[in-house]
């Protein structure tokens, strides 16, 4: 029984047993517009809840994805980046962007279930 | 301040634009379709772009205007036929920007197109240079519609006929729904195109023809990527106050006839024209992926930085990261290797020619 959870930063992570597959959310890549760059963390890396985790460029801008839990990165998708147009295509599935063996469980708790996380989408769009 | 609207303000929403400030104007950054599919689509058909945000300056009366107007702009407008167009400056004494602009001929004194960010200041200086002598008139009345791309010519000839024979960098006017316009083959895309002036009572059904014909509204995102795959200069990124047009690589827009005649920087531009520039405007070609934004540091192979990107995307066109920046004059050769730092990192580079897309101008008789 796989569990999905949704963070403020606009990140979705599906949990798996250890492992946790997280990609960014449709209402980011709408916001985001266009993909045209992806870069993922380091195979083997460890990466700490809230840090950044690799950056998502569209025509217009940089910004950051950051991770909603702690880990170590035991995947990351190259799909994505060798063409980044499947982030704006199929950002919540086949567009995951890097798998962890997560660190605390716990860390899920704090995050938001999809009912809680399409209401503050849409509080906080424009 | 309020924000100002376009008389295209309700097509825009119409069309399902995402609006946002820019220079005082709430203008369409896309539209539904986004960037990348804006800008092929102004590429493989045509683009309606609006651009009535930019100043639309009418200067008129007295015969010596010609005179007295090239002692502020380095363009020979005593060979300016009416009707023909000049890309030119408006500089400091320092031989800064102050704003690019185009000048064009017209039946009873010239028209000049201004940016919009720099235009009521632009008016101001341009009016104190002439000593009030001329009439002046910043027209907020007209609307300026930019079609853009090879079917340009065939839908703008749909709704305004006879408008196809017009050459590159000339106008005319014509007539729309019995009133006056003004067209210029003309555009910043790297594409064929036209500029129309028309009423702003008159604008919105006039774009809507246009699109009834095959064309689509385009967005400020897509409209930059165009410009800077066709290496145009964008004013308050590549061009400043502190950068000449030498610097800047628009020496092909300082005519040779000018070069000994006094205008406002002429003496600066004398020089660098003899002694040469420390830096200078380059196309930059990303090795990787990677995309190097506007103020990314640029270094040499001995990790020195010598210069800055002042524009950077994606060329959807080209389907690479562009760019273009000023290094230090001694690495302004075409495939020089440079570095781009990218978040703390050293991204491989190379100095290249611009356009990164080739143009695909209506050449005339005259000579940009």
């Amino acid at each position: 029984m796989s569990e999905v959870k949704y963070s403020k930063e606009h990140e979705w992570i599906k949990l798996d047993g250890e492992e946790a597959t997280i990609g960014i959310t449709k209402h980011a890549t709408e916001m985001l517009g266009d993909i045209v760059f992806a870069e993922l963390p380091e195979k083997g890396s460890n990466v700490d809840k809230d840090g950044t985790a690799g950056v998502v460029e569209s025509t217009k801008a940089a910004s950051d994805v950051y991770t909603p839990v702690s880990g170590e990165v035991i995947d990351t998708n190259q799909m994505i980046v060798d063409d980044p147009s499947k982030i704006n295509e199929d950002p919540e599935e086949s567009a995951w962007f890097f798998k962890l063996k997560i660190k605390d469980k716990s860390e899920m708790d704090s995050l938001m279930s999809k009912e809680e996380y399409e209401k503050f989408a849409k509080e906080t769009s424009v | 301040m309020n924000i100002k609207k376009t008389s295209l303000n309700n097509l825009h929403i119409k069309y399902g634009a995402k609006l946002v400030e820019f220079a005082g104007y709430q203008m369409p950054i896309q539209y539904k379709d986004g960037i990348i599919q804006e800008h092929k689509y102004t590429r493989s058909h045509s683009g309606i772009f609006d651009v009535s945000h930019m100043g639309q300056l009418f200067i008129s009366g007295g015969d010596d205007l010609t005179n007295d107007l090239e002692k502020i702009f380095p363009a020979d407008l005593k060979k300016l036929k009416t009707n023909q167009s000049k890309y030119s400056f408006l500089m400091n004494n320092k031989g800064g920007i102050q704003d690019d602009l185009i000048i064009t001929k017209t039946s009873d004194g010239f028209l000049i197109i201004l940016n919009a960010a720099c235009k009521y200041n632009d008016y101001e200086v341009i009016k104190s240079k002439l000593d009030n002598q001329y009439k002046l008139n910043l027209d907020e009345s007209l609307s300026l519609i930019a079609l853009q791309g090879p079917e340009a010519k065939n839908v703008l000839n749909k709704v305004i006929p006879g408008c196809d024979s017009l050459k590159f960098m000339n106008g005319n006017n014509y007539v729309y729904k019995n009133e006056k316009v003004y067209i210029t083959r003309s555009g910043y895309t790297g594409e064929d195109g036209f500029e129309i002036s028309i009423k702003n009572s008159d604008a919105e059904t006039f774009v809507e023809s246009l699109i009834e014909n095959g064309s689509k509204l385009i967005g400020l995102g897509a409209r930059d990527t165009l410009r800077m795959e066709a290496g145009l200069c964008l004013y308050g990124n590549d061009l400043d106050n502190d950068t000449s047009p030498i610097e800047a690589n628009l020496k092909w827009a300082i005519p040779k006839s000018r070069i000994e005649t006094e205008f406002v920087g002429s003496e600066v531009l004398k020089n660098q024209f003899q002694r040469g520039v420390k830096k200078l405007r380059v196309g930059i070609k990303p090795d990787s992926k990677v995309i190097a934004r506007g103020n990314t540091k640029i270094y040499n192979d001995k990790n020195q930085e010598i210069g800055k990107v002042t524009s950077g995307t994606f060329g959807p066109s080209v389907e690479h990261p562009i760019a273009m920046g000023y290094v230090d004059n001694s690495y302004s050769t075409v495939n020089t290797k440079i570095f781009l730092e990218v978040r703390g990192k050293k991204i491989p580079a190379n100095i290249c020619n611009l356009p990164f897309y080739k143009k695909n101008y209506v050449k005339g008789e005259i000579n940009v």
